[in-house]
């Protein structure tokens, strides 16, 4: 790894957290992030020669603040409007930096630069955009790559969003305990879209799939300054459990494997080992949650040496618990998937009739009634499942496995003469 | 003089490596052991899962505390370990340079003599190398 490749991965590492403080400081993103930028400037200019600084955030805060003032006193000399009250502690110019560092305020920065991306009024494509440019700092090509659109319908799409969020104002008290575990929450549910986002849009787009990695970075990030917060524990084991199968999900021809079929010798047993890891400290506290839940279920199946092995009696239980605590079809769904291989297809059909009209138009809900349909034998129900599936497939690979589906009831459908 | 070998740096930066620059980095550290290896110098070494993984046990005042977390929030905290029987301080102090020397970023090694050392008779089975 070069120099320069070194700072640029510690500038983005230190990015949240001294951008978050710039945001506290000037209480406007458009001054923080520039004002972030032109200390980003100062370190790739100086670091390389006097060697990286032991604490690369707060030398970023440090520079970042000193060139902010510096805008901000010019622009203030070009207005009649005295701008001070625009921003807080101008005064404090001064001040000790490594006292404003050292209080608890920095968790609280992160979590609210987090936080500010996810305004309830954007659309979730747009909170996952506006996470990715300001919070990971990815640049507006690379994220619009990702999405497949030109990089001036992203730069538009993105500065609509900051207006929107800077419209809403931004929250700067220090948040109460209740308000600061709601953004958790909030931030969380943020966090696993861009998971999700890779891991649907990554199999046909490589610029998508670095989305899981980033979701797991910021998740790790998130952890550390909540240590003790069980459901992101749990949050971050799912997106490690579902990640550590990369690899093995999708086959060289871009065709989607499914999880019985996977080459488990394949899936990374680093990412799940931590996953492990962080379940057994969630499960200490005795707060299950959502997140924890689908990460016990995901941690089941990594643990089975072999599809035959997976202990489907614990998964519906916890499919069970996650349909107490979180009801939806969806899970519902899935309990049908784990009852199929203790009690046979027939009793998931029973489950999953009731689904219908609920689920009408997800496709997977068709796939997996196919799939049922085919096992117990009922092929012309199965193949029209499976047409419907096809119909309202979000991809060419969700197509291809729907495909091949109807190959396999084919084949065993005596030809007609 | 038997020495541990502690290694620090920020796990923001180390555990955002992509898997080829980690492998990259990871080779460079080998080769400085393996000469080390082969003279019988190198005994166990270990690298740390993230500290979002780490539990500390913290005495109470009546019953221990069990805390999430690593031991200290500090910016730099320990990511790994090298146990190295060596001669001499400065011969522990080269195979550090050497470590650092091919480790990017701002790294330190905590070089610090054993109290009490047992090799132990673990036969790690899943945690891989």
């Amino acid at each position: 790894m070069t120099d320069i490749a070194w700072i640029e991965l510690a500038l983005t590492a230190a990015r949240p957290q001294a951008l978050g403080a710039l945001l506290r400081y000037f209480r406007d993103l458009d001054t923080a992030e520039e004002a972030f930028q032109e200390a980003c400037l100062r370190a790739i200019r100086t670091w390389p020669d006097k060697g990286p600084p032991r604490d690369p955030a707060a030398w970023l805060i440090f520079v970042g603040r000193n060139s902010g003032i510096d805008v901000v006193r010019k622009r203030s000399r070009n207005d009649p409007l005295p701008e001070e009250e625009a921003f807080s502690d101008l005064s404090d110019a001064e001040g000790d930096m490594a006292d404003r560092l050292d209080n608890s305020h920095y968790r609280d920065d992160i979590l609210r630069l987090m936080f500010i991306c996810c305004h309830p009024d954007l659309p979730a494509t747009q909170q996952i955009a506006l996470a990715l440019r300001i919070v990971s700092g990815l640049s507006v090509a690379q994220i619009a790559r990702a999405f497949l659109v030109g990089d001036s319908a992203m730069e538009q799409r993105i500065t609509r969003a900051k207006a929107r969020v800077a419209k809403a104002g931004v929250p700067f008290e220090t948040p109460g305990p209740a308000e600061r575990a709601e953004r958790l929450g909030i931030v969380s549910a943020m966090i696993y879209l861009v998971f999700n986002e890779g891991y649907s849009a990554g199999i046909t787009n490589p610029d998508s799939a670095a989305f899981c990695d980033e979701a797991i970075r910021l998740a790790r990030l998130l952890l550390r300054i909540f240590p003790a917060e069980p459901e992101i524990m749990g949050l971050l084991a799912l997106m490690l459990l579902q990640h550590s199968r990369a690899k093995t999900r999708i086959d060289t021809n871009g065709q989607i494997v499914l999880l019985e079929d996977q080459d488990r010798s394949r899936w990374d047993s680093r990412l799940i080992n931590e996953a492990l890891a962080l379940l057994d400290k969630a499960i200490r506290h005795r707060k299950p949650g959502p997140y924890q839940v689908q990460a016990a279920i995901s941690a089941l199946h990594a643990r089975a040496p072999t599809p035959k092995e997976t202990d489907w009696q614990e998964i519906t239980m916890l499919y069970g618990l996650l349909e107490r605590i979180q009801p939806s079809p969806v899970v519902t769904l899935n309990k049908a998937v784990a009852v199929s291989k203790l009690e046979g297809p027939e009793a998931a059909l029973e489950m999953i009739a009731p689904l219908a009209e609920k689920l009408d138009g997800y496709f997977y809900f068709h796939g997996v009634k196919g799939g049922l349909m085919m096992q117990a034998g009922r092929r012309p129900e199965a193949r029209e499942a499976f047409d419907r599936a096809i119909a309202l497939a979000n991809s060419p690979a969700e197509c291809a496995h729907i495909r091949q589906q109807i190959d396999k009831l084919g084949a065993v459908t005596p030809p007609v003469v | 003089m038997l020495y541990a070998i502690l290694c620090y740096a920020h796990e923001e930066t180390v555990f955002a490596w992509s898997r080829e620059e980690e492998e990259a980095v990871m080779a460079k550290l080998i080769e400085v052991q393996t000469p080390y290896a082969e003279a019988g110098k190198l005994g166990p070494v270990g690298r740390l899962m993230p500290t979002t993984a780490a539990t500390t046990v913290r005495k109470g005042s009546q019953e221990p505390l069990v805390l999430d977390g690593p031991f200290a929030e500090t910016k730099e905290v320990l990511l790994g370990f090298y146990t190295l029987d060596v001669e001499t301080l400065e011969e522990a102090v080269a195979f550090s340079k050497a470590l650092s020397a091919v480790n990017p970023g701002s790294s330190s090694y905590e070089i610090r003599p054993f109290l009490v050392f047992r090799p132990g008779e673990i036969k790690p089975s899943e945690t891989k190398t």
